[in-house]
């Protein structure tokens, strides 16, 4: 590897872990696609401050997108609060009027290399780490890693000197007022943590995949774990992770660096959502298979108590008839019968008729007294 | 009579949605030490009230007073909320001791970590409640009753002079209500004031000791043996009240 896929590399791992920090509390506070909002229409107010000081990673660009973020968030707010649209369609109506605004600045106006459409839209890891952080005609890296880096560590420190106020205002706003922390405070707190991070990660993953480098990786792991703490460490770990991935693709084929991440941050979820040892879709189809199962063979001995009075011989307990009276199929009614067998409830009268043991009565009794 | 002053006092409180009022005029006076319920058909005003001294809801009118004192930021710090437990996203990742710390959150600042002398106390709110097997539970694995009862537990590591409960035995079975029944009345032995919203009239009379009954405006508050009358349920109620409520004021006659 060179040592300028190197950088590209560890750029990209630090997007991913300054992403996962404000991606994880929007998550957890059910503002995932007001996060897609922001990425976009922070876009405005770098171009608003790009028109007074045409200059581009200039502070002022940082300070109009954080403007434009609130301002986004409080445009969905009121929209909201009319009572007259939903909060997906308040989405949906202003972050595309701000962003098309930025865009049609962008054209009219600021038709300069280091500020097109095209970047926006996708931004560039690979060409990202061509800007390069000189000082006094020493080069120290590429300058986006840098930034980045700073936003990582802005985002990790305040996240964790807030994660009280966080966690409260998250979990129960009215408490947090209570105690004197002001939920909207905190709320507008994060939109501005999310805002500066979005325009930061803007020149290397663009506004529209943003979104899933916030979202994707905490969402994963909020499928493996259910300790606060574990699930925001986790989620900038399998931000990274995927960047590793996602770099290796590329690499292989040639192609987007933050397109593969992406893609990657994608199949990671997928697989998790199905293989997540508790709360995965394969470990819940087997539970239910093995309820199912428990449940057939304390139905099987529970049918057999209620109709052990009739003698050791009747239509009731043949083994062949369990498919018309309990509705099982036969392949169904042989496992079951088996399984019961195994753990000594049943025993075979003969070959086909079927009787309870001491156990099985013991436990129909139990079933039954509830 | 006694000098020290209620532990709430409200004055012609009015709290309007638009121009539809939620609360009408209500004047309403919660001694120290009592336990009060507060009952009253379904749109009331009852949690509003609640929210309304809380510093939650803009009153139209009127003033609140807790302890003597206009309900502001330091005074909101005496009491202790039981919110309803609908009111808050029970998938948060996080386990019962840590929704009962959260009550802990104001003492000594926010920089502070939680400490050897806060984990006592939650974990003695968790064992009054009947909840120290369940501490290290995830809070989305809990029955309503259970959730219910580590909202009683927040609310007692918050060491308040006034309680404010909506609906604390909402979907509670019979034994745990009886149990926190015994923690509201320990909480009163303690010189403490509780002002819940309840909805059973017919156990109303036997959990509480205090009554106001709420319908937009106060119809009567006061010692339940004086205030809970069928003709006062009549007119909260509309006439629907005395089939299923057994008023202490009935049965006496």
């Amino acid at each position: 590897m060179s040592s300028l896929e190197f950088e590209i590399l560890v750029t990209a791992m630090t997007v991913s872990a300054a992403c996962a920090v404000p991606g994880a509390y929007l998550v957890l506070r059910q503002m995932s696609m007001v996060a897609d909002a922001i990425s976009h229409t922070v876009l405005l107010g770098i171009v608003l401050a790009f028109l007074v000081v045409p200059l581009y990673g200039h502070p002022l660009m940082v300070f109009g997108a954080s403007v434009m973020g609130v301002v986004t968030v409080l445009g969905i707010d009121l929209l909201k609060r009319t009572g007259l649209v939903r909060e997906d369609a308040a989405i949906g109506i202003t972050f595309p009027a701000l962003f098309s605004l930025g865009v049609l600045l962008i054209s009219l106006l600021a038709r300069d290399a280091h500020l097109d459409e095209h970047m926006v839209f996708q931004g560039d890891l690979v060409y990202s780490v061509f800007q390069r952080l000189e000082l006094a005609d020493r080069g120290y890296g590429p300058m986006t890693l840098w930034k980045m880096a700073g936003i990582f560590l802005l985002n990790g420190a305040l996240a964790l000197r807030f994660h009280r106020e966080l966690k409260i205002a998250t979990f129960d706003p009215v408490l947090a007022a209570t105690l004197g922390i002001s939920p909207s405070l905190v709320h507008f707190g994060l939109v501005l943590m999310t805002s500066v991070t979005a325009v930061g990660a803007f020149d290397s993953v663009g506004s529209i995949l943003v979104i899933g480098f916030m979202v994707v990786p905490p969402v994963t792991a909020r499928l493996l774990t259910d300790s606060l703490a574990r699930y925001l460490g986790l989620s900038i770990l399998l931000g990274c992770a995927s960047s590793l991935g996602g770099f290796w693709i590329a690499r292989t084929v040639n192609g987007s660096v933050g397109g593969s991440i992406s893609l990657v941050m994608g199949a990671m979820f997928v697989a998790v959502l199905l293989a997540s040892p508790r709360r995965g879709l394969v470990a819940d189809w087997r539970r239910r298979r093995r309820q199912r199962v428990e449940f057939a063979v304390r139905m099987l001995v529970i049918h057999l108590f209620q109709h052990r009075t009739l003698g050791p011989r009747t239509e009731e307990n043949h083994a062949g008839h369990l498919e018309v009276h309990l509705g099982w199929s036969a392949e169904f009614s042989r496992r079951i019968t088996e399984l019961a067998e195994v753990r000594g409830l049943i025993s075979r009268v003969d070959t086909h008729w079927l009787g309870l043991t001491s156990v099985g009565e013991r436990q129909a009794e139990q079933a039954l007294a509830g | 009579m006694q000098t020290m002053p209620p532990a709430l006092e409200v004055n012609d409180l009015t709290v309007a949605y638009r121009d539809k009022p939620v609360l009408w005029d209500v004047d309403l006076q919660v001694p120290t030490g009592v336990l009060m319920a507060v009952v009253g058909p379904n749109g009331a005003g009852k949690t509003t009230l609640i929210k309304s001294v809380m510093g939650l809801m803009q009153a139209a009118a009127g003033s609140v007073q807790v302890f003597g004192e206009p309900a502001g930021r330091q005074q909101v710090r005496r009491i202790g909320y039981v919110p309803q437990r609908t009111s808050v996203d029970w998938d948060f990742p996080t386990s019962v001791r840590d929704v009962v710390a959260m009550g802990r959150y104001n003492r000594g600042g926010l920089w502070r970590r939680t400490d050897r002398r806060d984990a006592e106390r939650v974990a003695r709110a968790l064992a009054t409640v009947d909840m120290e097997d369940l501490a290290d539970r995830q809070i989305n694995e809990l029955s309503g009753g259970q959730q219910q009862r580590v909202f009683l537990a927040r609310a007692l590591v918050q060491d308040a002079d006034l309680y404010l409960m909506d609906e604390p035995f909402q979907g509670v079975d019979a034994v745990t209500e009886q149990s926190m029944v015994s923690v509201l009345r320990r909480l009163q032995e303690q010189g403490r004031t509780v002002l819940a919203v309840h909805h059973d009239l017919r156990t109303a009379p036997v959990y509480f000791d205090w009554v106001a009954l709420l319908n937009v405006r106060l119809i009567a508050s006061g010692p339940m043996a004086a205030a809970f009358s069928e003709c006062n349920l009549q007119e909260t109620f509309g006439g629907l009240a005395p089939a299923w409520a057994n008023p202490p004021a009935t049965t006496a006659a």
